[in-house]
């Protein structure tokens, strides 16, 4: 059972997010992290592996920096990585982003693609299924549960209602949602051995990447401006003095909630 | 001059960081207010191989270096003193006397029971008339058929109560003076040591702090570690690493003081804005801070120079006296911040403040360290 995840780094959670008026563009030139999501990806892979052999590759598409997101992959038990970095594709969007890992996906052997749901920064939750699109593969997203049974995958996949179950045949492409595990912290001889694990940097042109494809010039959406949603008016303020209940139902009546 | 910090520091600390965060901090104040040890948080660390992280992996540590080991310390301390105080007496007062001074034989007897975290390290030195004046020391050990025989007692002693053995000084050669002094392996729980934890402390009431009486302890002869009659020698350059920790602790608790004191700076309002916007307010935590990044920086300066190798002495007495002077007072000034809620054990400064006095005290007292700071000026 071999697995690839995808890895993406994102500015801290904690970092204030700057967009670049010329581009829309983040600023990237904060703390970076792995995307907190990646890491319930990362620890289901392990996981699967554990219980049931194999390698377990990271794959992600990023600036040169985005390598300590990678190695952190790797010190928590990834086997080895691809990381593809180009100035090419800097800008790229969702079907970009997609055509590059699903490219370099086709380099490496799996079985599944495990994602976690989102990243904390693009917030779109579409790559996986377009790179499940352009692998021609079945996707199964949002997942709370997913068990290997041999050649096929069962699952549980998140609603608002409640879950659904399905099973898949392999190979197919995963993600996953918070919650699904609780993500291992790297270990020190983790660490410390990450460095000696391979990690293979690749450019554009060693994917033989369509350069028309990728970047902000070859992604199909613009982004046209952005903006600071407003900030939230504050709210009135009741003071229960015996006559609070009274005050909400006034309250909910006066915006004719009840 | 480069002050980057390697790609194994920076994970290493995040690590450290995250983990500390998550699973230490939120028992702080319960093991401060019980006094009960951190055994699951250690069982959690060994997992992690926190507990040989200096130590190479040959005798089953991870096989980073010092400064790493202070990063993690410093990230451990600030979420939790006494969780601090037992990890860095297990390192540089535990393992490091072996690491250093052991045989090979010694090394593969020791340390994998130390770095699993089987064993916590422990090291007893002083004694209740040698304390400063380590060279006082009263416990003695004398060959007698091929084992030492161990008499005395040692107080104030870091772990002892969950070690499987304590390094500690012993006069093997009366009459010698400090060269007379050397350093003894003993096995706990063997006929004639007793170890005993009974003291009330101030703080770090998690760390366990014992006492230790020997009364005719034999050890074979060859748990002699190092050179017999250089045991007082030996543990100077042992205490020398340690003062770096002893830093790394002080920068952990101050900047614990900071987080606390600036996010209440912000919210505590009074006279119509949160107080923060007070410059008095504001002098204090901008004092804080440099001082912590000072503080920061010399104990990684002092830890760089022992990694490559070059003489730190001097280095280790400025990070242990400024770190831990500088502690207790980030942590009166966060008291100070919150007021009377900062006297009140609902909010963790008056625990900060309690916890840092110990570092101006462990492993040379700041009087110590100036005597010894002023002698590597020549005087
Ligand atoms: C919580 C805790 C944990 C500890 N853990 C360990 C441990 O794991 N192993 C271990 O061996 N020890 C340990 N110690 C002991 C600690 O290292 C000693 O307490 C310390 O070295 C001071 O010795 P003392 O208490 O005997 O004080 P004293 O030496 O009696 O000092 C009393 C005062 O006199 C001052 N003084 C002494 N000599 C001079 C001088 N020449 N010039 C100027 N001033 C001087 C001191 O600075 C101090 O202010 C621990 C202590 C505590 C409280």
């Amino acid at each position: 059972m071999n697995i690839a995840v995808c890895v993406k780094q994102v500015i801290d959670t904690e970092a204030e997010k700057r967009l670049d008026p010329a581009t829309w563009r983040l600023d990237r030139n904060v703390t970076c992290i792995l995307n907190p999501y990646d890491e319930y990806a990362v620890e289901e892979a392990l996981r699967i592996k554990e219980a049931h052999g194999g390698e377990v590759t990271a794959v992600c598409m990023g600036p040169q920096k985005a390598e300590d997101a990678v190695r952190k992959s790797l010190a928590m038990g990834v086997d080895s990585a691809v990381l593809v970095v180009d100035e090419a594709l800097t800008g790229s969007d969702v079907q970009a982003t997609a055509y590059v890992l699903a490219e370099a996906l086709k380099g490496i052997q799996w079985d599944l693609v495990i994602f976690g749901v989102r990243s904390t920064d693009g917030e779109t939750g579409c790559v996986p299924a377009a790179v499940a699109e352009r692998l021609g593969v079945p996707l199964l997203s949002t997942l709370a549960k997913v068990e290997v049974q041999g050649s096929s995958v069962a699952v549980h996949r998140e609603t608002e209602q409640g879950y659904v179950s399905y099973e898949c045949p392999l190979p197919a492409v995963l993600s996953v949602i918070k919650g699904i595990n609780e993500p291992r912290y790297p270990s020190m001889k983790g660490i410390m051995g990450a460095k000696k694990k391979p990690l293979d940097v690749k450019d554009a042109s060693a994917l033989g990447l369509d350069t028309a494809q990728v970047g902000l010039s070859g992604s199909k959406t613009k982004v046209l401006s952005a903006r600071i949603p407003e900030p939230r008016k504050a709210g009135v303020k009741i003071e229960d003095d015996g006559t609070g209940a009274q005050k909400i139902v006034e309250f909910l009546a006066s915006q004719k909630l009840v | 001059m480069d002050f980057t910090l390697t790609d194994d520091q920076r994970m290493i600390r995040e690590m450290a960081r995250d983990f500390s965060q998550a699973e230490i901090a939120p028992q702080a104040a319960e093991i401060d207010r019980t006094g009960a040890f951190p055994a699951d948080i250690l069982k959690k660390m060994s997992e992690l191989g926190l507990m040989g992280l200096p130590i190479a992996e040959e005798y089953g540590g991870a096989g980073a270096d010092y400064t790493s080991y202070c990063l993690a310390l410093e990230e451990i301390t600030r979420a939790c003193g006494s969780t601090g105080l037992t990890y860095e007496a297990h390192i540089s007062l535990g393992c490091m006397p072996i690491y250093y001074y052991g045989t090979e034989e010694q090394k593969r007897e020791y340390l994998p029971m130390l770095c699993s975290g089987e064993s916590l390290g422990s090291f007893g030195l002083t004694e209740p008339n040698a304390g400063s004046d380590a060279g006082g020391t009263q416990t003695t050990a004398t060959l007698s058929d091929g084992e030492w025989v161990v008499n005395g007692s040692k107080c104030f002693i870091t772990n002892a109560a969950y070690a499987k053995f304590v390094t500690i000084t012993a006069v093997t050669d009366k009459g010698k003076g400090t060269r007379g002094i050397s350093d003894i392996i003993v096995p706990t729980g063997i006929p004639g040591f007793k170890v005993r934890a009974a003291y009330e402390k101030l703080g770090l009431h998690g760390s366990n702090t014992t006492e230790l009486f020997f009364d005719d302890v034999r050890v074979p002869e060859k748990n002699l570690l190092g050179v017999r009659g250089e045991g007082f020698k030996q543990f100077l350059a042992v205490l020398d690493g340690g003062r770096i920790a002893i830093g790394a602790m002080g920068v952990g608790i101050a900047q614990a003081g900071l987080d606390a004191a600036l996010k209440y700076a912000k919210e505590r309002v009074q006279f119509g804005q949160p107080i923060g916007k007070f410059q008095a307010v504001q002098f204090k935590l901008a004092d804080m801070a440099m001082n912590i990044e000072l503080a920061r920086n010399m104990y990684l300066k002092a830890a760089w120079l022992k990694d490559t190798g070059r003489p730190y002495t001097q280095e280790a007495g400025y990070a242990k006296l400024f770190g831990s002077e500088m502690a207790t007072k980030a942590a009166l000034d966060a008291i100070q911040i919150h007021g009377g809620y900062g006297y009140i054990k609902e909010f963790p400064v008056e625990r900060y403040l309690r916890d840092a006095k110990l570092l101006e005290i462990g492993e040379g007292t700041s009087e110590i360290i100036r005597l010894v700071i002023a002698r590597g000026l020549g005087l």
